[in-house]
């Protein structure tokens, strides 16, 4: 088994540029990714986009291009198509490489770089074909420079206006918007423009890309509730209230969102302790200043450290690597100075997202009919009668109805059961707790299992 | 529908979905390639038997399982449109023997 | 008594063990407190693999087992919950002619004790309970009226009955010394403490502790069974099946997906409750599922686990009152199959509670099995 000082998982911009840092100060590094190239979310398929599409996707995408040139040469080993299934605490990670079995490897430091998730988004009607995440079409615009003329984006966050305002620019406009964040969340945001004006330049992006979305004419609903797909084998037509009247709207493609959350598959699975985030209502692993989590020599960075966006994940990335590198006895502390001054000022313009773009009510405490658990097929009014019963926690009530155990393992889930949970026991969400995430991290054919490598273990065996 | 902004398949792949043969761009997933060929069911629920189709295409909601080659739950979002490949509407798996 | 915190009985331990035995003993209409240091059914009661099976016990086992089942096959009357309790074969599959042989001379054995509820399947006989056993596999072993049931469905619904039976649970509430003081026994907790007449010891991994302080230290080791789980795969397979010669423990839930397990261990850390995966080791297992049955060589696994549980060096279980205190009591060490006993031992620790003896033989369980060698 090889081993090296840096084990990295994810290429988006927090793992490439962990990478390169710690490459240039002298460490070895993997980098393992599940995707066929370097970029992660917001620079995927950077390597091979052609020009036209490049046009579309703008100057911050392509902001990638050359750091995943400089990741390229930076002579990390970086595996693409590498999905990691587990880690042990003795940092050992076994990961699946797509038909062509498992391999392993350890190392001394991890850096997760995971990322983020699109929050879940349970309404009625959302498991019906034709109905995607918007990031979903912005995957399959980045990647496939697929399109589609009858679209109806639901939700609320930056990334629904990103995705409108590409699917503008490639003469593919949605058909509408229908905003689902409450009215009055402008002026509860406002207390927090004065910081977020240090952090000029997103905010002007921001303003722009909505006044070029007004002006494009498209229709804008704005404080949608009640919000539900209708269709019998696939979608149809997106029902809600809005400004006093009740709407429908037919159509065959509906992409929901509200907004990103980490992905804390692994940091679970490693038992990191997490922390709920009330701003961004997430659970967020707890870190220390240099991102460390509370297991020794395992760090987080990018967005699976607390949504940040693509430059401060960059920026986590390289504090990370250097934090490693001063460890091992490099003198970092300057330029570890200089980054964390750019963290800080990269950071400003967050509270006030946070607070505009909250997710929906009805998205985080769904109506008793809605389905939360797409895999096992498990309502929100079935999780409240467990809890009625006497569940107290997600890992009961997972045993109790299932939900949670599916393929995929409880991401799609796990978020709404425990908001759901403390709701309903009138608790705080960070006391309920969540799912304990257990190995694999994907589904493992049991083939592969029966062929991995079997070196002895650092464990005595029992 | 889904349409390649591109109105031109540069370089081909031919892949077939329930039989039927279908022309694919090379380095599409196999999820991208269905969805742009119109298909939007790719599995039944193995509850309720209830169609499903791709949600994030980023490889967490496991709605785009389909049976690729004979092997069932391959994710189809985050498996390349290879030649050849012949791919098939995952079933609910349930289906009782007469015993 | 009335006070809040004192009852007849002191039960250390929310597993289907302290459940049963407090859900029973409400029935004869004592008073019960159950302390339990995390929630109900969170080790191995509420993890394990839900296997209801008489089939290839340990001989002393074997009435106690017996006395169990009559209890599963109605459970939902005692519960009002079905527990997902599903009668079916129990098969353990022989590979070659020296392990069906084997088995055969255990059916005799047992005929001679007078129990027939195992019985010899031919090669033909196991094809047709399983036809999709790998055609290698000579015949088997099989226990015909055994079953499974839901471990965290049925440990939780043990508790819901003795609650509304009126037993009171104090959960995220460890028990720390046990003293004893004129008649009555005391549990200092982290959250006050309780008194009671009676005290039953089902902590188990952790039940060691009790025992020292109790004075008749026993070895309780605390192990980690490893369990995997497919996604949904057709249905093949109506039996829980086991191999012979190899560790393996599988079957085909209800909804289609596939729980292999077999007894390999993870590593199990008591302390802090959690227990560790040893993928290296569970290799073997996935080999073993793939050459019994080679439908397997297309299941994924979704998902692996495993739960802390306590293990005797015999593999049998503690049962039985302390050998040096009057009203004081033990039921731990179920040495990985003790959720099929949990109904049964907890109707007769509370028979023995409650009224000093129990028609079940319990001798081969002392704890002095333990103290008077060690
Ligand atoms: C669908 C989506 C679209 C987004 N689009 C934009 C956008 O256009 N603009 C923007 O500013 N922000 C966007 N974001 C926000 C985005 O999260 C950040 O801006 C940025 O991508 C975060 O970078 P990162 O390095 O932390 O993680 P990511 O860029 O998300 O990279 C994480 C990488 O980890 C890999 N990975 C995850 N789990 C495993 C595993 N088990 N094994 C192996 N590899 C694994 C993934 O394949 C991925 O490549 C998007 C987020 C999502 C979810
Ligand atoms: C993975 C696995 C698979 C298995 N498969 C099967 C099977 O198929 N069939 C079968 O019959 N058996 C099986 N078993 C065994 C079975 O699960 C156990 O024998 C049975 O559940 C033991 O029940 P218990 O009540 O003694 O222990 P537990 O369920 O462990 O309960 C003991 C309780 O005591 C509590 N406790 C401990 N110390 C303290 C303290 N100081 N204060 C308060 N509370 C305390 C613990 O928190 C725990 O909840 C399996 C076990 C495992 C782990
Ligand atoms: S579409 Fe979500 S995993 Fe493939």
């Amino acid at each position: 088994m090889k081993s090296f000082d840096v084990a990295i998982i994810g290429a988006g911009p927090a793992g490439m540029a962990s990478a390169i840092e710690a490459t240039r100060n002298g460490l070895s590094v993997i980098v393992l990714d599940e995707q066929p190239a370097p970029g992660g979310q917001i620079y995927r398929a950077i390597e091979t986009v052609s020009d036209q599409r490049a046009a579309i996707l703008g100057t911050d995408y392509l902001a990638g291009r050359d750091l995943a040139a400089a990741f390229r040469n930076c002579g990390a080993t970086y595996v693409s198509g590498a999905t990691v299934w587990n880690i042990d605490n003795g940092l050992k990670i076994n990961y699946s490489r797509a038909g062509l079995g498992s391999d392993q490897i350890s190392a001394t430091s991890l850096v997760i770089a995971t990322g983020a998730i699109e929050r879940p988004t349970p309404m009625p009607g959302w498991t019906l074909p034709g109905v995607t995440t918007a990031g979903a079409l912005q995957i399959l615009l980045k990647a496939h420079g697929a399109v589609n003329d009858d679209v109806v984006l639901v939700g609320s966050g930056p990334l629904l206006y990103l995705v409108a305002t590409q699917m503008l620019t490639a003469r593919y406009a949605p058909r509408a918007i229908v905003e689902t964040t409450p009215a009055g969340r402008l002026i509860k945001a406002a207390r927090h423009l004065p910081r977020a004006l240090t952090a000029f330049s997103y905010l002007r992006k921001g303003l722009a890309m909505k006044r070029k979305l007004h002006k494009s004419g498209i229709p804008f609903y704005a404080n949608a509730r009640a919000v539900a797909i209708e269709g019998t084998t696939t979608a149809q037509a997106v029902i809600f209230q809005s400004g006093g009247k009740s709407h429908r709207i037919e159509t065959t493609a509906v992409a929901l969102h509200q907004g990103v959350i980490p992905n804390q598959q692994i940091t679970r699975l490693l038992r990191c302790e997490h922390d709920w985030n009330a701003n961004q209502h997430c659970f967020v692993p707890r870190l220390d200043a240099f991102f460390q989590t509370t297991v020794e020599n395992i760090y987080v960075a990018g967005d699976g450290a607390g949504i940040g966006g693509a430059v401060s994940a960059a920026l986590r990335g390289r504090l990370v690597a250097l934090r490693i590198a001063e460890k091992q006895g490099k003198d970092t502390i300057a330029r570890q100075n200089d980054v964390l001054k750019k963290l800080k000022a990269d950071q400003a313009i967050r509270p006030f997202l946070e607070t505009l773009y909250a997710p929906s009510p009805e998205n985080l405490l769904p109506a008793d009919d809605v389905m939360v658990c797409r895999c096992e097929e498990i309502t929100a009014g079935q999780i409240r009668h467990a809890v009625d019963l006497g569940a107290p926690g997600p890992n009961q009530v997972k045993s109790y109805l299932r939900c949670g155990m599916g393929p995929c393992q409880g991401r799609m889930c796990g978020p709404t059961v425990t908001q759901i949970i403390a709701d309903h026991r009138k608790k705080e969400v960070g006391e309920i707790d969540y799912y304990r995430i257990r190995p694999p991290l994907k589904p493992l054919a049991l083939a592969e299992l029966a062929a991995i490598e079997s070196e002895p273990t650092r464990h005595t065996p029992l | 529908m889904f349409k390649r902004v591109q109105t031109d398949i540069s370089n081909p792949v031919s892949i077939e979905f329930e039989g039927q043969k279908i022309d694919v761009e090379q380095g599409e997933t196999v999820a991208a390639a269905l969805m742009l060929a119109g298909k939007r069911k790719f599995q039944e629920s193995a509850v309720s038997h209830a169609g499903r189709g791709p949600f994030c295409l980023m490889g967490v909601c496991f709605e785009c399982l389909v049976e690729i080659n004979g092997t069932p739950n391959r994710q189809a979002c985050m498996i390349l449109a290879e030649d050849g490949m012949k791919i098939r509407i995952q079933k609910a798996a349930i289906e009782e023997t007469d015993r | 008594m009335n006070n809040r915190l004192s009852a007849d009985l002191l039960v250390i331990g929310a597993g289907i063990h302290g459940c049963s035995a407090a859900l029973h003993a409400a029935k004869r209409g004592m008073s019960v407190i159950v302390i339990e240091k995390d929630t109900a059914g969170r080790h191995a009661s509420g993890v394990n693999a839900g296997g209801v099976r008489r089939l290839g016990r340990l001989f002393p086992e074997i009435p106690i087992s017996d006395r169990s089942m009559k209890i599963w096959n109605n459970i939902g009357d005692l519960l009002d919950d079905d527990c997902g309790f599903q009668k079916s074969p129990q098969i353990k599959v022989a590979e070659n002619q020296a392990e069906l042989e084997k088995h055969r001379e255990r059916v005799r054995k047992l005929n001679e004790m007078g129990f027939h509820h195992e019985t010899i399947l031919s090669r033909s006989e196991l094809q047709a309970h399983l036809p999709a056993v790998s055609d290698h596999c000579v015949g088997g072993l099989a226990s015909l009226e055994d079953g499974f049931a839901l471990p965290y469905q049925t440990t939780f619904a043990f508790q819901r009955k003795a609650i509304e039976l009126g037993v009171r649970f104090y959960e995220n509430t460890r028990a720390q010394k046990i003293r004893r003081d004129g008649t009555d026994w005391h549990v200092i907790t982290d959250n006050g403490t309780f008194s009671g007449r009676n005290i039953l010891n089902c902590a188990g991994a952790w039940a060691g502790e009790f025992t020292r302080q109790l004075g008749e230290p026993a070895p309780v080791e605390p192990i980690a069974p490893m369990m995997i789980v497919t996604s949904r795969m057709p249905r093949f397979c109506n039996a829980v099946v086991g191999a012979t010669g190899r560790p393996l423990s599988f079957k085909q839930m209800q909804n289609g997906t596939v729980v292999i397990g077999g007894g390999l261990r993870g590593i199990a850390d008591p302390a802090t409750n959690a227990s560790h995966m040893l993928f290296e080791k569970l290799r073997q297992t996935a080999q073993t599922a793939i050459a019994i049955f080679p439908i397997m060589q297309k299941a994924a696994i979704v998902r692996s686990w495993s739960g802390i549980e306590g293990r005797m060096p015999d593999d049998m279980p503690v049962i039985g009152p302390s050998s040096i205190h009057e009203n004081a009591f033990h039921a731990f060490g179920f040495s990985a199959h003790g959720f099929q006993m949990g109904p049964g031992v907890g109707e007769l620790m509370a028979e023995l509670i409650a009224t000093g003896k129990t028609n079940s033989p319990i001798e081969p369980f002392r704890i002095s099995r333990f103290t008077n060698s060690c």
